[in-house]
């Protein structure tokens, strides 16, 4: 059943994908890159990105389900088994907390494991050897361990696939000292971040979104280079405005992209600030922005109940009260486990709907 | 280079015999196997072959695994699936959840410390010996003591091993210092051996500035990268399948050395023991998995932990060679700890052990076992099932070991073992600076703004904090 599952949502199958690639092509032309006429897709990205670092360094390995023969169960690893070979490319059996404890053990003692789950849900099952292990053994050795481990898969809701395969992990891995958390957008986040993501010494839990595995994003040369990294900790304004600033990170930022479109028409200009990285979470970049528009609408995803949003407002508030001219606004997904029925899920999701209301209140346009 | 195992091959005829077998039709051809013999093994590893090509060219093509050799009076005909050709029969017969007979244990030297005749072991030398035994007394003293400070409040919370000196130093004892070892948490005399200093200990058992761990661990959390140990972490089992990685790192390094790993009893009924093993066997890592069987889990006993016959025959489920040993017999551990670590290395395998013992102390300061075991029970073991005596005795009577030694090394330990308490009690915590350090390789900017604003605090309001507080 899960193999069926998994097949549709490689396909890019449910119709909030399908919307999202048909208003994608609109936006191309609008988007504000750096003036590359090369375009990539995410997927793409992050196979790129593994292989240049599998390539530049012997300790890199990359292991999970189905990574290697299978070419990955969203084809990540497309390619990397037949150019780099079976010890490099692990299959696993199936044991989530066998793989992570494995990767971890391989961490400690020098290598620098790619640990692949099929999704964040997955992570569950190994949560103990992520923050236990990896997270905290830094700090509890005296700095005698390092982690320099990479778990990454996909995060977040998917189309169609309930409650026990949407769910978002940002918020839960943001919370834990030791970890560095990462959420990229487009083709150029993925690259960047991954690689500055193997590179590091710390453990990263790195967030993809499987719907934008097949989204494409021009991508500049500077980008296309091996040696590209994004630095970890910096926010991205992807689009610079005056009236309000709305935050947010993964497949979330096209729509907030697609609301201050929306909004433009209606003259209000919003600053789009993609986070990439929410831990550490870049207060600077937020407040700096705030303290210009003096509005905040950040978005996510996740349950709202202690989320990243949760964390960006209170930071605000501590750190820009005094700019604030209208409550802070927070967009979340809905307060229940995911539904599978395709209404009730897109119910359960923000939409750029939302997001447009909630930047009109705090612009004070609406009730 | 050491004496091998003629014995084994009894040992295993019985337990071929012992699990049953005979009603299975899948006779798996156990003579060539368990000779542990290099020469032995690689002239019959026809049976091993396909396990041990890579994994590239078994994920290509149905492998034929030709394991099966048919008994004289079955229908030699065989049946295809995944994983192999296997025999098939029309007579419908379960394999017995247990055997008549358990899985012996390998031991050498009996209660009153002599070798029993024909035992095959490794000789250790004089000096090996004696080494061994002062190590063996020394962390019986160092239990003791810091047990007793414990009781005294003057550090939190403490775990001995008494009962379990001879897994301890002999397992320490037969590894060589480069095999990375992840313990558990009643191994302390494994860094004892590799040479972490009485003071070390008492360090982290307070917590104090000196302490390599910086004061980040709740104490016998011990660990040292310069003695290849990993620090001690609390959750139960974990170590196991991050010893898979440490062995798969070092095959990949094609390192002269193996990952050690120590558990319980209680421990493999969690699910990384079975990941860790599988795992290992899988990648055909390096790893030693040592199991101290002592028959308790703070109050749970083996009785309710698992059905099988303890953790020895666990190993063959694996796909992983394992032994049971008597734990308290500190001639037959380093016997096979150095066989299995060898093994290891040499034919990059994991290997099993499960070494028999009882645990003579509680589970820890916070436990008290008369609660739920007879105190005579504990007594008969202490006394009479001594791993300490009994080694004593064979030392002695080889003439290597005096009373007169016995009380030098026992009143040495304790003066020092005292002192290093004295000492590590008076000295300073470590500096607030250590509370924001090695969260990440690089302190991030957050944390150091905390730690300024906390200086600036404490420098604000120095009446809320303890005098000769220290930044």
């Amino acid at each position: 059943m899960w193999g069926i599952l998994r097949r549709s949502a490689v396909d890019g199958g449910g119709f909030s994908a399908s919307s999202l690639r048909r208003t994608r092509s609109a936006l191309v032309s609008a988007r504000s890159y750096a003036s590359g006429s090369k375009e990539m897709t995410v997927r793409d990205a992050l196979n790129s990105a593994i292989d240049e670092e599998m390539s530049a360094d012997p300790k890199v390995f990359v292991m999970g389900e189905e990574v290697g023969q299978y070419q990955g169960a969203y084809k990540i690893t497309k390619g990397l088994l037949e150019k780099y070979g079976p010890e490099r490319v692990y299959d696993t059996p199936i044991t989530e907390a066998g793989f992570t404890g494995i990767g971890v053990g391989a961490a400690y003692a020098g290598l620098k494991p790619v640990v692949e789950f099929m999704t964040f849900n997955f992570s569950m099952q190994a949560i103990d050897h992520i923050i236990n292990s990896a997270a905290k053994s830094n700090y509890m050795s005296a700095g005698q361990i390092n982690v320099p481990i990479v778990f990454r898969g996909p995060n977040g809701a998917a189309a169609g696939v309930g409650a026990q395969h949407s769910q978002c992990y940002a918020a839960w891995y943001a919370s834990v000292p030791g970890l560095k958390v990462l959420a990229p957008y487009s083709a150029e986040d993925a690259r960047g971040l991954l690689k500055a993501a193997i590179r590091d010494p710390d453990p990263v839990v790195f967030l993809e979104n499987e719907l934008l595995y097949g989204e494409s994003f021009p991508i500049s040369e500077e980008a296309l280079d091996s040696s590209f990294c994004l630095p970890i900790g910096k926010a991205k304004i992807e689009r610079e405005g005056k009236d309000v600033t709305i935050t947010t990170f993964s497949k979330m930022v096209g729509f907030a992209l697609k609301a201050a479109e929306k909004l433009a028409e209606e003259g209000i200009s919003a600053e789009v600030i993609n986070l990439r990285s929410i831990r550490p979470l870049d207060r600077a970049t937020i407040n700096a922005s705030v303290r210009k528009t003096s509005r905040l609408v950040t978005v996510e995803e996740g349950f709202p109940q202690h989320g990243v949003c949760a964390e960006i407002c209170a930071s605000v508030v501590e750190e820009s009260f005094s700019y604030l001219d209208a409550p802070v606004e927070r967009i979340a997904g809905a307060d229940v486990p995911m539904p599978y029925a395709a209404n009730l899920e897109r119910l359960a999701l923000p939409q750029v709907e939302d997001i447009v209301r909630a930047a009109k209140r705090a612009c004070y346009r609406s009730k | 280079m050491a004496i091998w195992f003629s014995r084994s091959r009894n040992i295993v005829f019985s337990l071929r015999h012992n699990l049953n077998l005979s009603g299975i039709l899948i006779k798996r051809d156990y003579s060539p196997r368990p000779a542990f013999t290099n020469s032995q093994l690689s002239s019959k590893s026809v049976c091993l072959d396909s396990f041990t090509s890579l994994r590239h060219e078994s994920t290509a093509v149905e492998k034929q695994l030709d394991l099966v050799q048919q008994s004289d009076e079955e229908d030699p005909q065989e049946l295809n699936f995944p994983g192999g050709k296997v025999g098939y029969t029309s007579e419908m017969k379960f394999i017995p959840e247990s055997s008549s007979l358990r899985v012996p244990c390998y031991r050498v030297l009996d209660e009153d410390g002599r070798i029993i005749s024909n035992s095959d072991y490794i000789p250790v030398s004089e000096k090996l010996a004696v080494r061994m035994y002062e190590h063996m007394a020394t962390l019986q003293v160092m239990d003791h003591i810091f047990y007793e400070a414990q009781r005294q409040g003057r550090i939190s919370f403490f775990i001995t091993a008494v009962g379990e000196e001879a897994i301890n130093i002999a397992s320490a004892a037969a590894l060589s210092p480069d095999d990375v070892v992840l313990p558990q948490y009643r191994e302390p005399g494994v860094l004892l051996w590799r040479g972490f200093t009485l003071q070390e200990f008492a360090n982290q058992c307070f917590g104090n500035k000196a302490d390599r761990g910086k004061g980040r661990q709740m104490p016998v959390h011990y660990g040292s990268n310069r003695h290849n140990f990993f620090t001690v972490s609390s959750p139960i089992a974990t170590q196991l399948p991050q010893a898979a990685g440490v062995g798969y790192s070092l095959k990949m390094e094609k390192k002269n050395a193996c990952a050690v790993t120590f558990i319980g009893d209680g421990g493999t009924s969690e699910g990384d023991f079975h990941a860790g093993l599988n795992f290992a066997a899988v990648m055909e890592a390096p790893v030693v998995f040592i199991c101290r069987n002592n028959g308790w889990a703070i109050s749970t006993h083996i009785s309710e932990q698992f059905r099988s016959d303890g953790i020895v025959v666990k190993g063959q489920a694996y796909g992983i060679r394992s032994i049971r040993v008597d734990g308290n017999d500190a001639l037959a551990v380093y016997s096979a700890v150095r066989s299995a670590r060898e093994m290891a290395v040499k034919e990059q395998r994991p290997v099993l052990i499960e070494a028999m013992t009882y645990r003579v102390g509680h589970h820890s300061t916070s436990d008290d076992s008369t609660k739920y075991r007879a105190a005579d029970e504990i007594q008969y073991w202490k006394m009479s099932r001594n791993p300490v005596n009994r080694f004593r005795k064979w030392v002695e009577d080889n003439g290597w070991w005096s009373e007169e030694d016995e009380s030098k090394i026992r009143s040495n330990a304790r003066k020092q073992i005292l002192q290093a308490i004295q000492a590590a009690e008076k000295w300073d915590k470590p500096p607030l600076t250590e509370l924001f350090s090695d969260v990440y390789d690089v302190k991030p900017k957050n944390l150091e703004e905390q730690e300024l604003g906390l200086k600036e605090l404490v420098e604000k309001q120095p009446q809320d904090y303890p005098p000769g507080f220290q930044i």
